[in-house]
């Protein structure tokens, strides 16, 4: 079972590395090519190269999802047989010395990794699915499905190695993906960003480092047996936390930059395939790399449960970063931007959840927001297709037009929302109640929730009671954007954006079944949660967020209802770009993720100007200094009658080597 | 066998090559004398790892980035030994001092200062 674990991350990299291979060295099956398909490098290259124009147009597409296929079978086998025989399996391939603590190349399967292992290959596949049909008159869907299968294979890496120095390194190779993904549309913007939170990942390496040293070894299996001091276990986690967090700001930045282009602007020519192959692109970015940091959390929590402080942290961020990235994603006018604010504001919920010490609820949220946002996200690709621009001021009316994605989508944003008998509804719930726990029994002084190590070692009461209101203001806030994104889209009159060119009338079915079959784990599983007495659903919690989803949801209905044309976020004052109004502030997400990088570039801006000075000042200076130095004292010996000839330069250095040898050996 | 046999055979080669590159007034020769000391080097590292036993290799890997430093040293060795050849009939070294620094040039740090006056200088001789 290790084997069929490591082999399932090894081949998303093959596959990444098939498809990024110049277009000679592949078969001819396996290349883009055909009237369709292949724009003018693949197909003509082939043809160059081969002598002959056959090509198949599924070949990119049989690069792109096999090995993704294969991948989710094998770890639908290892989630199986961790179900019917729970605990956790470990095995090292290869122990690599460092002179100091080794770290060792290895395999480590539980409950948790498999469970994640597998959801990420199910969103994994159906984004290449999705995209093969989407991208495959796009010329570089080629790069974009092998950099999707790479991502694949470094979520893998995370989620299933036995080791935190080689979980580090799939974490790197995420970050460089997005990058790269990002590079599709904009190389300067992902270039920027990644010079610049490469700093949280220092943080994250150093907080590796802490735990790994501390421990002895840096082994999963040795760092969760391991009993650490108090101090060391905040110190390590902190930086961790510093790192997850570090990572989310990059991701929302990010994925502000996967904005579809406004098809009226002038400098969009024409609204090509790239403007729906959009939502794949944010979609494996909020699943997997979100849901990378929450992971890596849920791995190591026991060290985290030694570490209230930590916890309190992570804590007030969750409750932070969930609330703000709910209320941004109430005001955006772009699909995708509405859904990638929202995956910000989920991985909140779940870092919430962590907080209150319940690791199951966190990442039965995980598993949940899995398959509804990857619906939500791909099924916005389909609408995006059919409307021809991503606006939601372009939509409407789509109910009729497209009934399975407006009927996925439906049971989607109810997901979202917390509607009952949804997932989201049982997920939210279980944070909910965990949540309400910490900060109730913390209050009286009774034993804290569910799984955290001692009493008096969970997350700071007051921390708790943050937290559970700002849940409580999420929820609501949630019902409002969804409510506000699913009336926008698919009720009132149908709107046509002037200058939009609908990519195709209707909605190809690869595209189109991805999303239906995404909506029945999104309705189901829920129940599966009603198994586990922790996160079966509690009166309290859940009438207190019913309540509040009603309250979010009513509201922006009847406001959507007194002008359906008109968009319901206008009550929050109009989309005036000079004046700071809430609707401006909120839009731009608090200027932490909006436009421009600029909250961040300032500050770097100014160090890099210090270090440049220094630089000039202090070093340039010195080294100018020395060498103008020599060159005078080296003067006479250059003009002799010898001057020119290498060999006697090359006498006169050896010389000096000599005699500075000889220098340090009588005078030592 | 004991570390002493490689070192000094390295030794002697690197001796060798030095002589070489100090004596011989064929440029290719010349090359040839630094790949002897590079050889020498590489005997060095590798019989170190394995005397130190360095369970990272490190020796044997250096060896690997000074192999491949010096094949495209030499490739550009060679092609420039070929140029210069080709245009003065002649690879000798001793020859060869179109680079030589003259008194004057070498004025070059007061020239940066005072352009003016340096220039007049240069015009004077």
């Amino acid at each position: 079972m290790i084997a069929l674990a490591a082999v399932a991350i090894v081949l998303p990299f093959l596959g990444a590395v098939a498809g990024l291979l110049p277009a000679g060295l592949l078969p001819a099956g396996l290349l883009p090519g055909g009237p369709l398909s292949g724009g003018p490098s693949g197909g003509r290259l082939s043809r160059l190269a081969l002598g002959r124009p056959r090509a198949t147009r599924a070949g990119p597409a049989v690069v792109a999802i096999a090995p993704v296929a294969v991948s989710t079978l094998l770890t639908l086998i290892v989630a199986l047989a961790v179900w019917t025989d729970p605990g956790a399996r470990t095995r090292t391939l290869a122990v690599v010395p460092t002179g100091t603590v080794p770290f060792e190349v290895g395999v480590y399967v539980d409950g948790l990794s498999a469970a994640v292992a597998f959801m990420v290959c199910c969103v994994a596949l159906a984004v290449q699915v999705y995209s093969s049909s989407f991208m495959a008159a796009d010329r570089r869907h080629r790069s974009f499905a092998a950099l999707v299968s790479l991502f694949t294979a470094a979520m893998l890496l995370v989620v299933l190695s036995g080791d935190l120095i080689v979980l580090f390194a799939g974490w790197e190779v995420m970050g460089l993906c997005s990058c790269l993904l990002i590079g599709h549309r904009r190389a300067r913007v992902a270039l920027l960003g990644f010079l610049i939170t490469g700093a949280g990942d220092v943080a994250f390496l150093f907080g590796i480092f802490v735990l790994g040293v501390g421990a002895g070894t840096f082994s999963v299996r040795g760092v969760l047996a391991y009993d650490y001091p108090q101090a060391t276990a905040i110190a390590g986690t902190l930086l961790l936390v510093a790192g997850f967090a570090s990572r989310s700001v990059r991701c929302s930045s990010y994925m502000s930059h996967m904005r579809s282009p406004d098809v009226r602007s002038p400098e969009v020519r024409s609204p090509d395939a790239a403007v729906a192959g959009t939502p794949a692109g944010a979609l494996i970015h909020a699943t997997a790399m979100a849901a990378a940091g929450v992971y890596v959390v849920a791995r190591i929590f026991p060290v985290f449960a030694r570490a209230p402080a930590t916890l309190t942290v992570l804590g007030v961020l969750a409750g932070i970063s969930m609330l703000g990235a709910a209320l941004a994603a109430l005001v955006q006018d772009d699909l995708t931007m509405v859904l990638a604010y929202s995956t910000i504001s989920q991985v909140g919920y779940m870092a919430a959840g962590l907080a209150a010490g319940a690791r199951d609820a966190a990442i039965f949220q995980l598993l949940a927001h899995g398959a509804y946002k990857a619906l939500l996200f791909l099924g916005a690709g389909c609408v995006i297709a059919v409307v021809g621009s991503g606006l939601l001021r372009d939509m409407g009316g789509l109910r009729l037009a497209m009934p399975v994605t407006f009927w996925s989508m439906s049971i989607g944003w109810a997901a979202l929302a917390g509607v009952p008998v949804a997932s989201g509804f049982f997920s939210v719930d279980a944070i909910l109640a965990a949540v309400q726990h910490a900060a109730v029994d913390h209050a009286g002084g009774t034993a804290p929730a569910a799984d955290s190590a001692a009493p008096g070692q969970g997350i700071a009461p007051w921390a708790a009671v943050f937290v559970y209101v700002a849940l409580l203001l999420t929820v609501a806030v949630t019902g409002a954007y969804a409510a506000r994104a699913w009336l926008m889209t698919f009720f009132g009159e149908r709107r046509a954006a002037p200058g939009a060119v609908p990519v195709s009338a209707s909605v190809p079915a690869l595209m189109r079944w991805p999303v239906a079959a995404l909506a029945v784990p999104s309705l189901v599983l829920g129940f599966f949660g009603l198994g586990s007495a922790v996160l079966r659903p509690e009166p309290t919690p859940t009438l207190a967020g019913l309540a509040m989803v009603a309250a979010g949801a009513g509201a922006a209905f009847v406001v959507w209802n007194r002008d359906p044309a008109l968009d319901p976020a206008r009550v929050l004052g109009r989309p005036v770009r000079a004046v700071r109004t809430v609707r401006t502030v909120l839009a731009r997400a608090f200027s932490l993720g909006g436009g421009d990088e600029r909250a961040l570039l300032r500050p770097v801006r100014a160090l890099a100007g210090f270090a440049a000075a220094a630089d000039e000042r202090v070093v340039a200076a010195a080294v100018e200094g020395t060498g103008r130095a020599m060159r005078r004292l080296g003067g006479p010996l250059r003009t002799t009658a010898a001057g020119g000839n290498p060999q006697a330069y090359v006498t006169g250095l050896l010389a000096g080597v000599a005699v500075i040898a000889l220098a340090v050996v009588v005078f030592r | 066998m004991h570390v002493v046999y490689p070192a000094v055979v390295a030794a002697l080669l690197f001796s060798v090559g030095v002589y070489g590159v100090l004596a011989r007034r064929n440029a290719i020769l010349v090359l040839m004398s630094v790949e002897l000391m590079l050889g020498a080097v590489n005997l060095n590292l590798v019989a170190f790892d394995a005397w130190t036993r360095d369970r990272l290799h490190g020796g044997q890997a250096l060896a690997l980035f000074t192999i491949a430093i010096a094949a495209a040293e030499v490739g550009l060795g060679l092609a420039i030994a070929l140029l210069v050849f080709r245009t003065r009939r002649t690879i000798d070294v001793d020859a060869l001092r179109t680079l030589r620094e003259d008194r004057e040039l070498d004025e070059r740090d007061v020239s940066a200062a005072h352009p003016e006056g340096a220039a007049a200088e240069r015009r004077a001789p």
